[in-house]
């Protein structure tokens, strides 16, 4: 059998003869494949997003002699809500700053203002559906009206989970305080909350802006 | 547009009525399920197995253990599956001179669906997740996966997406729509029944369990590789599992908004989809396709690694062109991408856009070719073994280039015009798919059966199977060719031209033939099981196996390795052999592992009743499992403690009797 010398050259004892067990175990601490994991999962959910958009771009024009966006978008209450979420985003970088420096009670309180940056941001989304909803334009009305509701709306659900998700890691925090564990879960939410924000600036400028150039 | 039922507050739409009383198949099936599945519980009640099985399997982080239960779900579905071939070759050979054959139009509309969105989903997928789930991490020295706890929830999920199915057939109906469930017609106009909810909700669950193994698979291939090994050092099944998973990711998520919005439009009345208002029903048909076809190659990527693999071991050589092979592989998986169009040529999108999709489906067969030429030359001047995993090989390269070469008739849109819903089409699709994917499954069971169990399979009955397949496959779907050919469109329950009845019955009994082979094949594995112990291979590496897996014990240790392996060369177990490398026997450490827990089925559970509740109309139900799911996994995050360690002297027990097995192994063949 020939047998092309193809050692790999790391791995090789003094006198040239391969090794083939390591003097110690690589070592997979836990959480180790975590943020590469919870990347790919963002971008598994950035796929929704892109189909939503995509959506929203084939039925969009699609009025079906109801409302159209000039009749129904508030710019500035729009400008107001994507503003709390820009915030909100920013707030959550203190947030990681402070932790990052282990101070439990100002990565707390950070938490807490994103965490009402967030509600604020639900509260006016909530307002301007019921508005929309009390004019007629409800998300049965036209094929615009459903792309325009679902896409906006699973924006808001997400941020709704991250509401909650960034409780319960508060509540998490408080208890066992800023150990390995819980930076991990942090970074991840940090990774999903930014993530909202980005999907949020499609949103602002695909369907708000351009909506009001139609 | 919606439609009133009468529904309690309590039971939704649930009635009576609901439960098929006035289907006499339907209630000697429900019959014969209920005597099996009473007789099963009692069998293991009466053998105080549940401690057993909940303790060992059901709660399981063990990747190995996980991929036994994916195959045993898609083996079970299987024959579920194939029930529903049986039944519609039956009716369609009888339908004829104005006979109405056996089965009512409600019925056979579900049976071709299910049979499709079963075999689909609930066999090949579990069973491509199973086997890469048992064999990556043994391939790659790894002791897991990298998110070993998301593994068992996965399974669970897509098992109560398999449960919902089954329900269907017993509680309601199932869709009638065909298995893509295009609208208009599966919109609540035309369904307002609760068949498209189960397949919407069974699918959705199923595929939160997919998309999520997916990224662990990912996630493990990346992060997990035994020292040395580097990408172009990985086996090549490994590599076909990368980029099966790759596609997963970047395709589920498609198939999981379509189904939202449809959905949407079924249970809140919005237009996406719908003939008015705006909606677009050849969206829905352009999204499912863009999920669809990236599925297909989801489904035969990772076979063609368990091709590479059998062909390289049963020749006795390395495989020929890895690197070739590899691309070849990366190459189709970013194809898979731009051809979704090739399934409905006829939407009428105009010539340029049907010829651009034409020719990209036309250039995947460049690297699928290249892939078989390489099996070829590895072949080339090999000392071929004909154990039962390399004739299934075989027997694919056969099939699955003819089912290539309709395929690429079908790729051109002027003959795909008349060809297009024929029975030509669902031709093409089997032998590719029977051909490629279910001979890959069956070459794999035989291959890696003994790693998994200790034990060979017995190879006559194999052989029995091996014949009654291969002769039943092509007895049955060449007839359709030729049908396909006459002009007879797939999905149809009665026909009036008697000239075609000849050729569906010979379909059915190549159907009967390929009976026999399942038959044969569950004869010889109950045969292995009762002769294991003259099956028996101690060795761990029955095959002079090429690859990483075969360097472990059959069936591997909990912690697969007890010392991490260092990888020189691909082919890193031959290469091993070669080198001289022998066993460590001594001086091991403590090893980390993940332990086992419950909340991943507890979690499924919860989701197959939130489904089961949307489906009929439970809201209360709805709400209270949502919330009992979300709560569930707040609370399942406040477990910190999710690890633990196999002391060193267990390690060395353990290796220890496997150093005599393989002593006393020596000793009887010496």
């Amino acid at each position: 059998m020939s047998h092309a010398p193809t050692l790999n050259p790391e791995y090789v004892d003094e006198t040239g003869r391969p090794i083939f067990h390591p003097a110690e175990e690589p070592h997979h601490p836990e959480g180790h494949s975590t943020m590469l994991g919870f990347w790919m999962y963002l971008m598994s959910d950035c796929l929704i997003f892109a189909i939503l958009f995509a959506v929203y771009a084939v039925l969009g024009g699609n009025y079906a002699a109801g409302p159209s966006p000039k009749d129904l978008f508030d710019l500035p209450l729009v400008a107001v809500n994507t503003s709390m979420l820009l915030f909100s985003s920013i707030t959550y970088g203190f947030a990681m700053l402070a932790m990052y420096r282990n101070r439990v009670a100002q990565t707390q309180a950070w938490l807490a203002i994103t965490g009402l940056f967030g509600l604020c941001f639900l509260g006016i989304e909530l307002y301007e559906f019921a508005h929309m909803i009390h004019l007629g334009a409800t998300p049965q009305r036209s094929g615009f009206l459903s792309a325009f509701y679902i896409l906006v709306g699973t924006h808001g659900l997400h941020v709704t989970f991250g509401c909650i998700w960034l409780v319960t890691l508060m509540v998490q925090v408080a208890q066992k305080g800023l150990i390995p564990a819980n930076r991990r879960r942090l970074m991840c939410l940090s990774l999903f909350w930014h993530f909202l924000d980005v999907i949020w600036i499609g949103v602002f400028t695909f369907v708000y802006l351009f909506g009001m150039l139609r | 547009m919606t439609v009133e039922h009468s529904t309690s507050p309590l039971l939704g739409r649930l009635n009576w009525e609901s439960l098929p009383f006035h289907e006499p198949i339907l209630v000697a099936t429900f019959a014969v399920v209920v005597i099996g599945g009473v007789g099963m519980l009692g069998l293991i009640t009466r053998y105080k197995l549940w401690g057993y099985l909940w303790k060992e399997w059901f709660t399981t982080v063990d990747h190995k253990k996980i991929g036994i239960m994916y195959m045993i779900l898609g083996l079970v579905m299987f024959l579920r599956g194939f029930a529903d071939a049986v039944m519609m070759r039956l009716q369609q050979a009888m339908a004829f001179g104005g006979s109405e054959g056996y089965l009512n139009a409600h019925h056979y509309d579900q049976i071709f669906t299910a049979h499709g969105v079963i075999m689909i989903f609930f066999v090949a997928m579990p069973m491509i997740t199973g086997l890469m789930n048992y064999l990556v991490p043994l391939q790659i020295g790894a002791r897991d996966v990298s998110f070993p706890f998301l593994n068992n929830f996965s399974f669970w999920m897509t098992t109560m997406g398999a449960v919902l199915v089954m329900a269907s057939l017993f509680i309601g109906e199932f869709a009638r729509t065909g298995w893509l469930a295009y609208p208009p017609l599966s919109g609540i106009g035309y369904s307002p029944g609760v068949g498209v909810d189960y397949y919407i909700w069974a699918l959705q669950i199923a595929g939160v369990g997919t998309t999520l193994s997916g990224i662990n698979l990912i996630a493990t291939i990346v992060k997990m590789r035994a020292p040395g090994m580097g990408l172009m050092k990985m086996p090549v099944f490994t590599w076909t599992s990368l980029c099966a998973n790759v596609l997963i990711v970047a395709s589920f998520p498609i198939l999981t908004a379509t189904l939202v919005l449809l959905s949407a439009d079924r249970y809140i009345g919005t237009n996406f989809f719908t003939n008015d208002f705006g909606g677009n029903p050849m969206m829905y048909v352009n999204l499912i396709w863009i999920w669809g076809h990236p599925e297909v190659y989801i489904l035969i990527l990772p076979l063609f690694g368990v091709f590479s693999e059998v062909t390289s071991t049963f020749s006795g050589k390395k495989l020929f062109g890895y690197t070739s092979m590899v691309y070849a592989t990366v190459v189709i998986t970013i194809l898979s991408y731009l051809v979704w169009l090739h399934h409905f040529f006829t939407m009428g999108s105009g010539a340029s856009v049907n010829s651009f999709f034409g020719i990209t489906t036309m250039i995947i067969s460049i690297p699928t070719g290249a892939k078989l030429f390489n099996w070829l030359f590895t072949m080339y001047r090999g000392r071929i073994r004909f154990e039962l995993p390399m004739m299934w090989t075989v027997a694919f390269m056969l099939t699955f280039v003819i089912g290539g070469m309709t395929g690429v008739m079908l790729a051109v849109p002027p003959a795909d015009f008349v060809l297009h819903n024929s029975l030509f089409l669902i031709a093409h699709f089997h032998n590719v798919i029977i051909g490629g994917v279910l001979f890959g499954l069956f070459a794999a069971i035989n291959y890696w059966w003994p790693k998994a169990f200790g034990f060979r399979l017995e190879k006559k009955w194999g052989l029995v199977s091996f014949w009654c397949w291969v002769v039943g496959f092509w007895m049955a779907f060449m007839p359709l060719y030729v049908l396909g050919f006459m002009g007879v469109t797939r999905r149809m329950r009665v026909f009036d031209d008697p000239a075609y009845q000849i050729w569906f019955v010979i379909a059915g009994v190549g159907v009967a033939i390929i009976a026999v082979g399942i038959l044969a094949m569950l004869i010889q594995f109950a045969v292995s099981i009762i002769h294991r112990d003259k099956l028996r291979d101690e060795t761990g590496d029955p095959w002079h196996g090429r690859t990483l897996e075969w360097a472990t014990s059959s069936p591997p240790a909990d912690y697969n390795f007890a010392k991490t392996p260092i990888i020189h060369d691909g082919d890193a177990w031959w290469d091993m052999k070669a080198r001289g490398y022998e066993r460590p026997v001594g001086g091991f450490k403590a090893i980390h592992m993940p332990a086992n827990t419950g909340a991943g089925f507890i979690l499924s559970v919860l989701s197959l009743i939130v489904g089961f509740a949307l489906i009929w109309y439970m809201w209360w139900l709805a709400a209270a499992g949502f919330a009992a799911l979300i709560g569930y996994a707040i609370f399942h995050t406040f477990n910190y403690k999710r690890d633990y360690y196999i002391p060193a002297e267990t390690v060395q027990a353990t290796e220890d009797a496997r150093t005599q097995a393989l002593a006393a192994a020596a000793a009887t063949q010496g």
